[in-house]
């Protein structure tokens, strides 16, 4: 079997700051892989690389064995790389169900010119975007706010049609940034029941950045910890979390011995701000 | 309250939503068709001007409404739409043939100026147009060997498939026709994919192009589409003046379309067409005011654009949802009475989400 | 090589007037991130101001320069109160409109005063028709310039030091900073935003006046006088928005290229040199000579 996403000595820079350092790791098809690591490890930086929203200063991505790191956001999401962010990015001044088919975006044959006349090509693809959504409005259960703008939704409800939107591409990889952040108790129960659906059902492999380790354990087949964008350690969820170096990045301190991160830090719901500070947006 | 039962996805891909509206937009296309029998001869040259106004703000709608992008240049369009029309009608080409290719120059400069948006945004991309229009202004007034210079430009009398257009009354069935083609094309587009990823660009740029949106791409054919239309207006314009001169088309026309679009209400097609009609009204109301008020007041040349102004700045402060909102708004009541409440539209605060972020 | 010298050297004192008026909306776009479009307008008013100092209630000129500036601060700040502050926190496109609504609004009203009306008026200045010649021994072979440039220049610089002054060693000024950086943060510590902002507003106005009032001697006082203005965005641009020093490199660039290309190009060039360089410089640099490159995070 091979990898279908490869980091290779991942490096990226912002002036004097490495925020991601000599990174290295391979997801496999169909798994669900974590990334883990107090705020400003350079989780979100890794998305933001793979995405192609920055360029890696050193090392590469591939994608089912191809480099993808020269290629711009919109070609590397067209080949099948979907991703939500960390504080929704949402298109706020359009429904939910357009908001899903903006998700289809990468599937649409038809020209400017042909939109413009509406010919029944465009008809015809506007139908199959639309059975796609339905699909994924039926998966999500979002009927209720098919029709909604998403501008007056609530918190949980616009991370589910972020995550929605993301579905509706039917990508091969799907990148979550902090899935469960801002949801309660409920609604991240919810988040996990759908990310081991997505991985069983939907066949869509998943790449994570969480803080909630209820979450990381509960979904993730191998979790990559890391801090200020290197490497601390690799394997099952209770591997790294048993591993020195996480606890040690997690606590700060240098004693041995320290407790492992516990299963939901404190803030709860929020995912919660795990020690470290700084800011996450790096 | 009108509820409606969806059985078919293809409901919502019709343009008209229910019978109703059918039956509605049917009764307003006749009455704008049996205008010219009905109204004074003045009033259906009004008309023209509120059609021609109607299609270059649709035009601007989809640039500035739905993609986004803001652009103070737009009279620089519908300069260039007038010009290449009066220029080919003078050589001799048929109307139909020389509107297409006005319409077609109109939209490569589009694409010209907007190239900087593929760099720059917001007040950036503003200013950049802003130059672009000057500079186009002024390249009109020196290209006396095409356009005449600050002399300006006669234009011949119209005739499409030989038929003369001599009459305002026939004037205005030709403009009325263009009308309904941009808004049938418009919508359209608003219903494909192409209109949506317009909207995405406006509403997240980041996340439009995590979802396959080539952003160059769909910003250059915003410019060139919206372009396009404002020359077909020119066009037409240059038809209903029947004169050309470089003053027609300065920063202020530009302005003014903007204001169509602010007053009608920004984001919906409606606004263009609403606010392009009371632009013209209340251009006329001034007129007729004039007599009425004192002269110290009524015959300054400042009259119109403190009225302008002031309707502006009521606008944006009291209605910023335009003449459109508004609509929503009463329609909404009727709809829910006794239920309305009265924060159901109310804007969202934020706290100043920088702009420079973006 | 004389007459390139005697060219920049005006080219300068126009572009002290660009470089104020740029100012004007440099300083509110670094407290609110918006443009004001009506910057030229508040301008036309100073000019405006200053006429009826002068000739209707027969202050000397200095007094009613001073009584111009200090009556469009009020005024600017009377602006923000009425019309901006109900818009604080909607998108910068609102604003804009709602300037240019205050700006034709301006220009309309002004033809309505008495006085003022729409003709071209001059300001009497004490200082009209002096020369001063720089270098060279004595009359000849100097650099020669009117008195109405030299004042530009001059009052343009003090005017340039009073502010930094303010801003780097005052305690609003810091306020005003650091609102500009964080409006909510600022809120947060106790800095009255809101007040803040109006300052900045009747800062902007005065600061508008200004080169209003120095620039009547050397063109006329009248209605439109304002759309000097749009050449200012340029200069804002090319200095990078958001940058106090900038903005007036930016107006002395755009003053000494358009002043240049005036005299050396053909016909025509002169109103769209600013434009140009502006186009230029938005390829090359986007973000001016010394904008500051920051980009949305996710």
């Amino acid at each position: 079997m091979k990898p279908l996403l490869t980091a290779n000595h991942l490096s990226v820079q912002f002036g004097g700051l490495k925020a991601v350092n000599n990174v290295s790791f391979e997801v496999w098809p169909n798994e669900v892989f974590s990334l883990i690591g107090p705020n400003g490890a350079g989780k979100t930086t890794i998305f933001n690389l793979i995405s192609g929203l920055y360029r890696p200063s050193a090392g590469f991505v591939t994608f089912e064995g191809e480099k993808i790191s020269h290629l711009a956001p919109y070609e590397i999401a067209r080949l099948g790389i979907a991703r939500t962010f960390q504080n929704i990015e949402l298109f706020e001044h359009a429904t939910v169900l357009q908001n899903l088919l903006v998700g289809r975006h990468c599937h649409r044959h038809t020209g400017w010119w042909q939109d413009l006349l509406f010919t029944p090509r465009v008809r015809q693809t506007e139908l199959q975007f639309r059975r796609t959504v339905e699909e994924v409005i039926e998966f999500l259960e979002l009927q209720h706010y098919r029709d909604s703008m998403v501008a007056g939704l609530p918190y949980g409800v616009r991370k589910v049609v972020e995550l929605g939107r993301a579905l509706a591409m039917r990508p091969k990889l799907l990148l979550l940034d902090e899935p469960s952040s801002g949801l309660n108790v409920e609604e991240t129960e919810d988040m996990g029941f759908w990310i081991e659906d997505i991985k069983h059902d939907l066949g869509i492999t998943v790449i994570m950045v969480e803080h909630d380790m209820g979450l990381v354990s509960r979904v993730s087949d191998r979790v990559f910890a890391l801090n200020q964008g290197e490497e601390l350690a690799l394997g099952t969820a209770s591997e790294v979390q048993s591993h020195p170096a996480v606890i040690e990045a997690y606590l700060g301190g240098t004693e041995d011995d320290g407790p492992p991160p516990s299963p939901r830090p404190a803030g709860g719901g929020d995912g919660g701000p795990p020690p470290g500070g700084g800011s996450e947006h790096v | 309250m009108r509820f409606l039962f969806k059985t078919d996805y293809r409901q919502d891909l019709r343009l008209f939503k229910h019978g109703g509206q059918v039956f509605w937009y049917g009764a307003l296309l006749l009455a704008l068709a049996a205008a010219p029998w009905l109204l004074p001869d003045y009033w259906v040259s009004q008309l023209i001007f509120v059609c021609i106004y109607a299609i270059a703000g649709i035009g601007l709608m989809v640039l500035v409404g739905f993609t986004g992008q803001v652009s103070l240049g737009h009279a620089a369009f519908l300069a260039m739409g007038a010009y290449t029309e009066a220029y080919l009608q003078s050589h001799g080409w048929p109307f139909v043939l020389s509107l297409a290719f006005s319409a077609l120059v109109a939209g490569a400069t589009g694409i010209i100026v907007g190239l900087p948006a593929l760099r720059v945004k917001g007040m950036y991309l503003a200013i950049a147009t802003l130059a672009f229009g000057f500079i186009v202004e002024e390249g009109v007034a020196r290209a006396e060997s095409l356009t005449g210079g600050n002399a300006g430009k006669m234009l011949g009398s119209l005739e499409v498939f030989g038929l003369p257009i001599d009459s305002d009354q026939r004037f205005y069935y030709l403009v009325l026709f263009f009308l309904v083609l941009v808004v049938l094309g418009v919508m359209n587009l608003l219903r494909s994919p192409t209109g949506r990823a317009f909207v995405a660009i406006r509403d997240s740029e980041i996340s439009a192009q995590s979802m396959g949106i080539n952003l160059a791409r769909y910003k250059t054919t915003a410019f060139a589409l919206s372009a396009a239309i404002a020359g077909i207006a020119g066009a037409l314009y240059a038809h209903k003046i029947r004169f050309l001169s470089p003053d027609q088309f300065t920063f202020l026309q530009s302005i003014e379309l903007l204001m169509i679009l602010v007053i009608g209400g920004v984001g919906s097609i409606y606004g263009a067409i609403f606010g392009a009609a009371f632009w013209i009204v209340v251009q006329q109301l001034i007129v007729l005011a004039k007599d009425w008020l004192p002269p110290a007041i009524g015959q300054q040349t400042g009259l119109q654009p403190t009225v302008f102004g002031l309707i502006l700045v009521a606008f944006v402060l009291f209605e910023p949802m335009g003449l459109y909102g508004r609509w929503l708004k009463i329609r909404t009541f009727f709809q829910l009475f006794p239920f309305y409440r009265k924060g159901l539209f109310r804007r969202q605060k934020s706290y100043m989400k920088s702009e420079r972020l973006k | 090589m004389l007459q390139f010298l005697q060219l920049v050297a005006s080219g300068i004192a126009q572009g002290c007037i660009y470089g104020l008026i740029a100012l004007g909306f440099v300083l509110i776009y670094k407290a609110t991130e918006t443009i004001n479009f009506a910057q030229g307008d508040l301008m036309m008013l100073g000019g405006f101001l200053g006429l009826t100092g002068t000739l209707a209630l027969g202050l000397p000129f200095w007094a009613a320069f001073a009584a111009a500036l200090l009556v469009m601060l009020f005024f600017g700040m009377a602006l923000e109160r009425v019309v901006l502050r109900p818009l604080l926190g909607q998108p910068a496109f609102t604003v804009v409109m709602v300037t240019i609504g205050v700006g034709y609004l301006a220009r309309g009203l002004v033809t309505m005063i008495p006085e003022w009306g729409t003709d071209t008026h001059v300001l009497p200045v004490p200082y009209k028709d002096q020369i001063v010649s720089l270098g060279g021994n004595g009359t000849e072979g100097g650099l020669i310039m009117s008195m109405e440039h030299v004042v530009v220049i001059a009052v343009t610089a003090l005017l340039i030091v009073a502010l930094y002054l303010l801003f780097k060693h005052t305690r609003i000024g810091i306020a005003m900073q650091a609102t500009s950086q964080n409006q909510l943060a600022a809120f947060y510590m106790g800095i009255p935003v809101r007040r803040i902002n109006m300052l900045v507003w009747g800062i902007s106005a005065a600061v508008s006046a200004c080169a209003g009032l120095l620039l009547a001697p050397i063109t006329f006082v009248h209605a439109n006088m304002g759309f000097i203005g749009l050449k200012a965005f340029p200069a804002a641009v090319v200095g990078g928005f958001g940058s106090i020093p900038g903005a007036l490199v930016g107006g002395l660039i755009i003053g000494v290229v358009e002043t240049l290309a005036g005299f050396y190009l053909p016909e025509g060039f002169k109103d769209i040199a600013a434009y140009i360089v502006v186009l230029v410089m938005l390829a090359v640099k986007p973000n001016g000579l010394f904008g500051e490159n920051l980009r949305k995070k996710v």
